[in-house]
């Protein structure tokens, strides 16, 4: 069986008196790459910080690639981090990073790390300090990606990047992907940034998970359907109504089903990763209980 | 070599995308059996999506028996869709070329037309699927 990139049961993470994340249970499925999306606050740095180790959960448990968070050296090795804007240290050269990334990995590739930082135009001269926000990105990827990482998390990696630079970034952690098969989660109050490379979703909201599952499962399993105006519960067993709108002769629903479509009545399209990620973080909409999980690997 | 674009607002997911402009190229004789797709690598760079994307339409393409991979080589076309040889597409252009023009006549509008056609679609499949 293959081993789930991040496994957690019944996590949660209370900082005094306030959860950050409650009731965490999701198996992760190795070989993705996974958005994490999710308002600011909902809990996604601190979901990312007990994978990596730095937080030890409140209650329930968390496995990263079989094993504890930060077990040993061994399993550090095996986990790379990219924390939220991306920081280096502003005094020291390009240069110096990777040699300090080199000194503190074992499994560092000197080679990975030269040719990366060629490619993107970054002189090992210049100091960190001095990096363009999207420079000073690819310097952070290029130091995790060196590490040769099987599972790479990062924080809102491309948030504060001008839109080409976020495409360069992308760019350059697909072509990794493409070339090491690492499997990666990468946490963003947006999915635009995200819609392209992530073939795996998960939304958080205020502290839970509200869906979680392989893109094109969720795209095929959900539709816009909108007709005369019609009660959601007179819909057939198995069309879930994620959110709905009425006006007083028409309805407009967002539906969750695996069943093709059949009524007549219903004029019905596709919905987009962003419409589907929209509507399942408005805390307006109660999304019914969910059906067997969608898209776990066996 | 055909050339992947992406439609991010058209709601399709993207590895379908990517297999429907292969059909697509098939149909439109843009590809042919023995040509070599772009390799996942081409393709992330071109288009920055995930790899998987790719793996994943290439296997669906496979799984249709259009394309296959060889390993160490590239994933290569190995035969046209079914049931779209020319002379039958031509046939069916020509009949849908005429009803178009006699709709237009009658005063009906692309956007008519285009609702009149999707009813139609749905309803023609929906019996199929019943």
């Amino acid at each position: 069986m293959m081993t789930a990139a991040i496994e957690a049961s019944g996590l949660g993470k209370a900082y005094r008196r306030a959860w950050a994340l409650r009731d965490c249970t999701l198996v992760i499925p190795e070989g993705h790459v996974v958005g994490l999306v999710g308002p600011n606050g909902a809990g996604k740095t601190t979901l990312l910080r007990l994978a990596t180790g730095m937080l030890a959960p409140t209650c329930g448990a968390i496995t990263v690639l079989g094993q504890r968070p930060a077990a040993g050296l061994a399993q550090l090795a095996r986990v790379g981090y990219v924390a939220q804007d991306t920081p280096a240290y502003a005094r020291m050269r390009v240069a110096d990073h990777l040699r300090l990334g080199a000194w503190l990995n074992p499994g560092w590739d000197d080679g990975l790390a030269q040719r990366r930082i060629a490619q993107v135009g970054l002189d090992p001269k210049q100091r960190a300090g001095s990096l363009s926000g999207g420079q000073r990105a690819q310097l952070a990827l290029t130091l995790a990606l060196a590490k040769r990482p099987e599972l790479l998390l990062l924080d809102e990696p491309v948030a504060g990047l001008d839109p080409l630079a976020r495409r360069e970034f992308l760019r350059g952690l697909m072509e990794a992907v493409a070339e090491h098969g690492t499997s990666v989660v990468l946490s963003s109050h947006l999915v635009t940034d995200l819609e392209r490379v992530c073939d795996y979703l998960i939304v958080l909201v205020a502290s839970r998970v509200r869906i979680a599952g392989e893109v094109s499962e969720l795209l095929a399993s959900h539709h816009r359907l909108a007709g005369p105006r019609r009660a959601p519960g007179t819909l057939p067993a198995g069309q879930d109504v994620i959110e709905q709108s009425h006006t007083d002769k028409q309805s407009t629903l967002l539906v969750r089903t695996d069943e093709p479509i059949h009524d007549p009545a219903w004029t019905v399209t596709p919905v987009s990763t962003e419409e589907l990620v929209l509507a399942y973080m408005n805390p307006a909409n109660d999304i019914p209980a969910r059906r067997p999980q969608l898209g776990v690997a066996s | 070599m055909i050339e992947f674009q992406l439609d991010e607002t058209s709601g399709v997911a993207t590895y379908l995308q990517l297999v429907q402009q292969v059909h697509q190229a098939l149909r439109m004789g843009m590809l042919e059996p023995g040509d070599q797709l772009p390799t996942a690598q081409q393709v992330v760079a071109k288009l920055a999506i995930n790899p998987n994307t790719v793996h994943k339409a290439y296997r669906e393409l496979e799984r249709d028996g259009l394309a296959r991979a060889r390993p160490g080589l590239g994933t290569f076309i190995t035969r046209s869709p079914s049931g779209t040889d020319p002379a039958t597409q031509a046939r069916f252009l020509t009949a849908m070329t005429d009803w178009l023009r006699s709709a237009r006549s009658a005063g009906l509008g692309p956007d008519d037309i285009e609702a009149i056609y999707r009813t139609a679609l749905r309803a023609c499949f929906a019996e199929g699927a019943a």
